[in-house]
């Protein structure tokens, strides 16, 4: 079985509001010098095989066809 | 003229919609459930609003992935006339029937109000009924509805003349970019919107600025639509 960690963060350019409420919240809780807050999702993902190669494509595939939203977001998959 | 209505585990508009276009077409649009695979012949095909799957993941796009999409996408591609409304046009974006994306609302706030929308393009298969430039009332109740598209497919929707809707006079409720209310496709035949015309249809809403989109869509306006 292998295990991985999939990150999904919204692109450059794309506005994070959330993000931006965060860094807020950060700055009224006395946390000075926060230069910014994106606000992303982390998918961890046990797949059924010892084939690194495969999985590193199976959770490419699934990165494009449903874990992230192309148009806004950028993935990354590490094998753990 | 005959319709259908697709139908999500937590949808909450659905009767909205049911209820309008049965008042207006005159027909109940035929019910389909998420998990069929094919669709009946009909004119008009609805995703109404509300919040498929709890929104989990990201809004619309479990639904985007259900076995009736691809039938759908067929339907879309056969130039068949699909309208999405709410949840319905987070649905078809995530299905990728629609450039752009819709993010949580730039306030961060659900919102439930009254807009005012600029029909931005009336030469559209569902606007034919409505004047360009025409300034209606429509209420809108999202919380992600922050229209959102890169530079070029902005460009595009822009000089196609794909944006069909705009908020109008500072009443942008959600940060959407160009005050993007609505999209056609490029095709023209399939648009996505997220404020509720279905709720705007009859005196007893209190106005009827919604049904021309409706009387268009299901072919009723005298004059052709272009």
């Amino acid at each position: 079985m292998i295990k991985a960690r999939v990150t999904v963060t919204l692109k450059n350019g794309v506005l994070d509001p959330q993000g931006k409420a965060i860094e807020h919240s950060l700055a009224s809780l006395g946390f000075d010098g926060v230069g910014g807050v994106r606000q992303g999702k982390v998918f961890d993902v046990q797949l059924d095989t010892a084939d690194r190669g495969k999985a590193e494509a199976d959770l490419a595939a699934m990165c494009e066809k449903l874990l992230a939203n192309t148009v806004i977001e950028d993935y990354t998959v590490t094998l753990l | 003229m005959n319709s259908a209505v697709l139908l999500f585990p937590g949808l909450n508009r659905d009767r909205d919609m049911i209820a309008a276009l049965t008042r207006i077409g005159g027909k109940a649009p035929h019910p389909v459930w998420h998990t069929e695979t094919e669709l009946p012949d009909v004119d008009l095909y609805v995703i109404p609003g509300g919040f498929s799957y709890g929104d989990y993941l990201r809004a619309g796009a479990i639904a985007a992935r259900s076995p009736v999409m691809a039938a759908l996408r067929q339907k879309a591609e056969a130039g068949k006339r699909i309208i999405g409304v709410c949840n319905g046009f987070q649905i078809l974006t995530e299905a990728q029937l629609l450039p752009g994306s819709l993010m949580r609302n730039a306030s961060l706030h659900f919102v439930s109000r009254e807009v005012l929308l600029e029909v931005a393009n009336a030469s559209t298969a569902f606007t034919g009924g409505y004047t360009q430039g025409q300034i209606i009332r429509c209420p809108v109740a999202h919380h992600d509805g922050n229209y959102f598209a890169d530079e070029k497919t902005l460009k595009t929707l822009e000089d196609k003349g794909q944006v069909v809707f705009r908020y109008a006079n500072g009443t942008n409720p959600n940060g959407s970019i160009n005050d993007i209310a609505g999209i056609v496709n490029a095709a023209g035949n399939v648009l996505g919107l997220m404020p509720h015309p279905e709720n705007l249809i009859e005196p007893a809403h209190g106005g009827m600025d919604g049904r021309p989109l409706f009387e268009a869509a299901l072919g009723l306006l005298s004059r052709p639509a272009a």
